[in-house]
């Protein structure tokens, strides 16, 4: 990838940079409950978590998600996710770690913009828990 | 009417709109709970200095709006897995001190046979608008209604 002051130039195959995530933890999921206004009581009260059958409390699928922004974060004084479509495919628990990553699959002129599409997905281990993809469009000027 | 067949009738119903501030307070709640207090969501003198002229707010935040209520919707405390979500932008991130008119469309219910038994997919989909009523942003999201779900709602 280069990046000079129009931003950055990705080319298909091209993977972000990773980040692994600190380990999930109780008061994160109760601020995001408070800035989502998502107080679902099974991602904060264990005994709610049990009464639905689970194992202990879940992360928010939409914390997962918001996460994946972090790829992104770093470029976008030089544009913005254009689209975001995830599909979750496992439940994060309390003292999980994870990993997050992306990679080039599309590059396009759109114009108004350069649209790169990435695969994204966030695992813990091996484990997939959520995976789709991220159209980030990098300003012309 | 059971739940079944009260979702399947609302299909193609709207509420109607509700307006939204993108408040900076929110927006800097928003970010630091998600883990990215990117300057420009938190910090206004940077903010103002880039293409944006001032502060934006992270790819996921319009999931914190209202958007009002379909009538006659239907939705259990508990027992909706969320399978999917997707949202996408007209012309860029939402900027802090927008106006946004929101809404929902109750979009499907499709059902799909597993190894576990029937599975229900609620679509909504969830749009914001601009005070000109030119389009921001789209959101969908899938609920899925599981087979112990559906047996809890008697169908």
């Amino acid at each position: 990838m280069r990046k000079g002051t129009t931003g950055p130039a990705w080319e298909v195959g091209d993977e972000l940079e990773g980040h692994v995530l600190s380990p999930v933890t109780r008061l994160q999921l109760i601020k995001y409950a408070g800035a989502s206004g998502d107080f679902n009581p099974i991602h904060t009260v264990d005994e709610a978590a049990e009464e639905a059958g689970l194992p202990g409390v879940i992360a928010h699928g939409m914390l997962t998600l918001a996460t994946m922004g972090l790829l992104f974060s770093p470029y976008l004084e030089y544009g913005y996710v254009k689209e975001l479509k995830a599909r979750f495919s496992g439940m994060v628990f309390l003292g999980d770690e994870l990993y997050i990553g992306g990679r080039v699959v599309e590059a396009e002129d759109e114009g108004e913009g350069n649209l790169y599409t990435f695969e994204v997905s966030t695992r813990r281990g091996v484990d997939v828990v959520a995976a789709g993809t991220v159209g980030f469009l990098v300003f012309k000027s | 009417m059971n739940v079944i067949e009260r979702w399947r009738s609302l299909v193609g119903e709207r509420s109607q709109p509700v307006v939204n501030l993108v408040e900076r307070g929110a927006v800097r709640k928003f970010a630091e709970a998600i883990g990215d207090p990117n300057p420009l969501y938190v910090d206004e003198e940077a903010a103002k200095k880039s293409r944006y002229a001032g502060l934006i707010a992270p790819p996921t935040f319009p999931r914190t709006f209202e958007y009002g209520r379909i009538e006659d919707m239907y939705w259990p405390d508990s027992g909706m897995i969320h399978g999917e979500h997707r949202v996408s932008y007209e012309h860029g991130p939402l900027k802090v001190g927008d106006e946004i008119h929101c809404y929902t469309e109750f979009k499907s219910y499709d059902e799909k046979e597993s190894r576990g038994g029937l599975l229900g997919f609620i679509v909504l989909e969830r749009f914001g608008e601009g005070s000109g009523g030119e389009r921001l942003f789209t959101m969908s999201d899938t609920a899925i209604v599981t087979p112990t779900l559906r047996k809890t709602l008697g169908t």
